[in-house]
């Protein structure tokens, strides 16, 4: 049988701003049969998405397509002109972004911008394009098909939208679709929905696909064989079966190492059990303040928690639970409108400016993003440098070395302290990041998502660290994730949240197993390494409905 | 625009030839500006053409006014006025403005609604009336020229500053300068102004051909520089006689203006920028 796609020998190369030339493929080989899909799977900046766009015969701005070919059903996107091009777009190769919420015209209703192909390609009247597209919506188990489109990309959930960008790319019968990350940014109890919706579509009317992701659990679910990449070279390829069971390459076997974490254990730090943080009965919240002084949307609402000396607590939930909103009020960066905070015995003032210095020098937090949580225009060195000079008044050579030396905490070269963070890769940022937390000589640390921008070995790595430097250092962390294999990897304590509120503390060490309904839920919708996962798994569909937003 | 000095690469910066011209053409009028008195072939106010409107000659390089005033004289010395009061008032302007406007977007609250209402309330008065009142009341020095100008132009830079700082001001390394319980001049100086440097610097070169062409406008008004001294907008003004005859006297400073604000506007757009791939 003919392959559907033949990339035979593929490069692509970019130009940096000194006019160097950097080869970021080189030379991939890649088939994909009619009907099958097939995973991309690799730590950013291997490439993945690089080879997915090439597939559109798009190379994004600054690179280009500098050798090779890449033939769908017989033609050569790279030799085709643009016009030709054009025309194979949205037509026979259909694209489904990462971010369906970006990809979304706000301003326009979502049935016209679903149909929007057909009207481009002139592929069919606009009353039959409606009647597809709301078959689509069926197919995709949306609420509502028939009116759905109706609504505008605000109205509806992330997960029914990234559902909505599926439709849009399966409107026209393209051979071949295009997922790049469409679940990274979901919670995992929606993931699950997504996931099913596409598996089927997919199946149902035999199109080819490749999806693009770094999650090896995910991509297991759905693809028939995966590629895994590094730094633009294919490391091995293999049926999802046999890269999970018999991977040959180290760096395979390395992401699936680094997927299951060796869980924390009962590793007794402190002898006697201190309180170090105590938070009783907080409330926080957004908008206008009601007479009794509480927000009009309670975000965090009456959530008590306590954190000990050398522990670690952990709290997950999915986007909008509060979690948050609960690092930032115990941080005072948006006070408490009600609640106490005890810290090492005495009260804290709920907001940063009422705070003593040392009070602030004592908790940290770390913020999710690295980009934004460093100064773009500062070096490491300033970066670093500055908590040490404002808490501790080091200056000159003094300064120097102990940057040098928190560099060698979180195992970076001291070479990178001249650089700027753009010239950092993200897990590199991170560390300075969690360094610059480290600076201050805290005692505790609130880490909000702080892997959850980050590829599954990178993240492996710095939860070692995390780990490693708390022995040193006897921190203890509050350990914010919706990622539960991270959260249980880390932390003595979990915390659920929901809605705002605490429904369930859990004790991993004590093997004790999530009872209230929701935590249930959360846990049995993380993705197993088992091919076969996601079709054995039964949700009881009320529960779902329950605790699902849309 | 890829080409770029080599000298300035050897640094590790990259400069485009046209940030290069502009820059040249800049020095050039600025170094005039300066040494003008000492080398103006003619007094400034000295009728020395029996012609009016004359053309270019060996003696008149530009040709001589509509009194028969020599043009290259008058052009020289137009650039100590039209250079320097511009710089001052440019500068005088950014400055507060880009100061407020950050403190505005960090302080917030009422202090950000009280100065952004009373300097839109500013921003409302037309530029060229309100500095017509002003000269008309305090009556025409340069000093009384660069504050009036400065004060036109301070509520623009202001609400330009504000709306980039308020952006940076959202990113979560502000956020951690706060926790950590860092100051307002703190924040300002050290983690937003780098931040925004390019479309400030942008900002400024707008501004600066604004203010010279308001200055030119007040000018000739009559109410700029006073004779028998000009700058360049006034040259243009009392020449414009000379139009039809297409005499050297309206165009040279024409030109004169043009060369300066066009060249201020590329030096901005392509400073040297420095060079990010070190492996190179």
């Amino acid at each position: 049988m003919q392959n559907l796609v033949e990339i035979r020998d593929l490069k692509v190369e970019a130009t940096t701003d000194s006019g160097r030339r950097v080869e970021i493929i080189k030379g991939v080989n890649l088939d994909i049969a009619p009907g099958e899909i097939v995973a991309l799977i690799g730590e950013s900046g291997s490439g993945k998405t690089t080879i997915a766009l090439t597939l559109l015969g798009y190379a994004r701005a600054g690179c280009r397509i500098s050798g090779g070919n890449v033939r769908i059903a017989g033609k050569d996107m790279v030799t085709l002109s643009e016009r030709d091009r054009a025309a194979i777009r949205g037509t026979e190769v259909a694209y489904v972004p990462q971010s369906a919420a970006a990809a979304f015209n706000p301003a326009k209703r979502i049935i016209d911008q679903v149909i929007e192909v057909t009207r481009i390609h002139r592929l069919m009247p606009a009353h039959e394009a409606r009647q597809k597209a709301i078959g689509l919506f069926r197919a995709l188990s949306l609420p509502n098909p028939e009116t759905i489109g109706s609504r505008y990309p605000h109205q509806v959930s992330g997960g029914q939208l990234q559902r909505l960008s599926a439709a849009m790319a399966l409107i026209s019968d393209p051979k071949l679709v295009i997922f790049d990350e469409p679940t990274t940014a979901l919670d995992v109890t929606t993931q699950i929905e997504v996931l099913r919706a596409f598996k089927s579509v997919m199946k149902k009317g035999g199109i080819s696909g490749i999806y693009v992701s770094h999650d090896l659990a995910v991509v297991a679910q759905i693809a028939d064989r995966i590629v895994v990449l590094r730094n633009g070279e294919v490391q091995e390829i293999g049926t999802t079966a046999d890269i999970l069971t018999r991977a040959q390459h180290p760096y395979t076997r390395a992401l699936l190492a680094a997927f299951e974490p060796q869980p924390r254990g009962g590793e007794i730090l402190v002898k006697d059990r201190k309180v170090l943080l105590e938070v009783k009965d907080l409330v926080a919240g957004y908008g206008a303040k009601h007479r009794d002084g509480l927000p009009l949307i309670r975000a965090v609402d009456e959530v008590s928690l306590s954190v000990e000396k050398g522990r670690n607590l952990g709290i997950i939930g999915e986007s909008g639970c509060g979690k948050s909103t609960l690092a930032r009020a115990i941080a005072g960066i948006l006070p408490a409108s009600s609640g106490t905070i005890i810290f090492e015995n005495r009260e804290l003032p709920s907001a940063v400016r009422q705070r003593s210095r040392d009070q602030l020098r004592e908790m940290q937090i770390v913020f999710q993003y690295a980009d934004t949580a460093l100064n773009p225009e500062k070096s490491i060195e300033e970066i670093l440098g500055r908590p040490l000079t404002f808490y501790h008044g080091m200056r000159g050579k003094q300064r120097e070395a102990r940057v040098g030396q928190l560099l060698d905490m979180v195992h970076l070269p001291n070479s990178l302290r001249h650089r700027r963070p753009q010239e950092l890769s993200g897990g590199q940022k991170q560390r300075v990041n969690f360094a610059r937390a480290l600076a201050a000589e805290p005692k505790l640390i609130i880490c909000d998502e702080i892997t959850s921008a980050l590829d599954t070995v990178v993240a492996a790595a710095i939860i070692d660290l995390l780990k490693e430097l708390q022995r040193e250092l006897l921190l203890s962390y509050i350990f914010i994730s919706h990622d539960l294999s991270v959260v249980e990897a880390v932390c003595d304590e979990i915390v659920v949240m929901y809605g705002g509120r605490k429904v369930e503390e859990i004790t991993p060490a004590h093997l004790q197993a999530p009872q209230h309904p929701y935590s249930k839920l959360l846990f049995s919708s993380v993705p197993k390494l088992d091919p076969g996962w996601l079709d054995a798994l039964e949700l009881d569909p009320e529960l779902v409905r329950s605790y699902s937003k849309s | 625009m890829s080409s770029s000095i080599p000298l300035f690469q050897k640094f590790g910066y990259r400069f485009s030839w046209v940030g290069m011209i502009g820059l040249s053409i800049i020095l050039f009028w600025g170094i005039m500006a300066l040494i003008a008195p000492h080398i103006i072939p003619h007094p400034v106010g000295e009728i020395v053409d029996e012609d009016y409107f004359g053309a270019i000659s060996s003696r008149f390089w530009l040709g001589s006014d509509y009194l028969g005033r020599d043009m290259l004289s008058r052009i020289l010395m137009g650039a100590r006025y039209t250079v320097g009061i511009s710089l001052a008032a440019v500068s005088i302007a950014c400055f507060s403005g880009i100061v407020l406007g950050m403190t505005a977007a960090v302080v917030g609250g009422w202090f950000d609604a009280a100065l952004s209402r009373f300097l839109d309330a500013m921003n409302s008065i037309p530029g060229k009336l309100s500095g017509l009142v002003v000269v008309a009341a305090v009556g025409s020095s340069i000093n009384v020229l660069i504050v009036t100008l400065a004060v036109i132009y301070t509520p623009g830079a202001y609400r330009f500053a504000r709306a980039l700082a308020v952006n940076i001001h959202a990113m979560d390394y502000i956020t951690v300068a706060r926790t950590r319980g860092e100051g307002i001049l703190y924040i300002i100086g050290s983690e937003i102004l780098p931040n925004i440097t390019g479309p400030v610097l942008a900002d400024l070169g707008l501004r600066f051909v604004f203010i010279v062409l308001l200055l030119s406008g007040l000018s000739f008004l009559g109410l700029g520089v006073q004779p028998p001294y000009a700058d360049w907008g006034a040259l243009v003004h009392e020449n414009i006689g000379g139009l039809p005859f297409g005499a050297p006297a309206v165009i040279a400073p024409s030109l004169a203006i043009a060369s300066l604000t066009i060249s201020v506007n590329l030096l901005i757009d392509n400073l040297p920028q420095k060079i990010r791939d070190r492996s190179a």
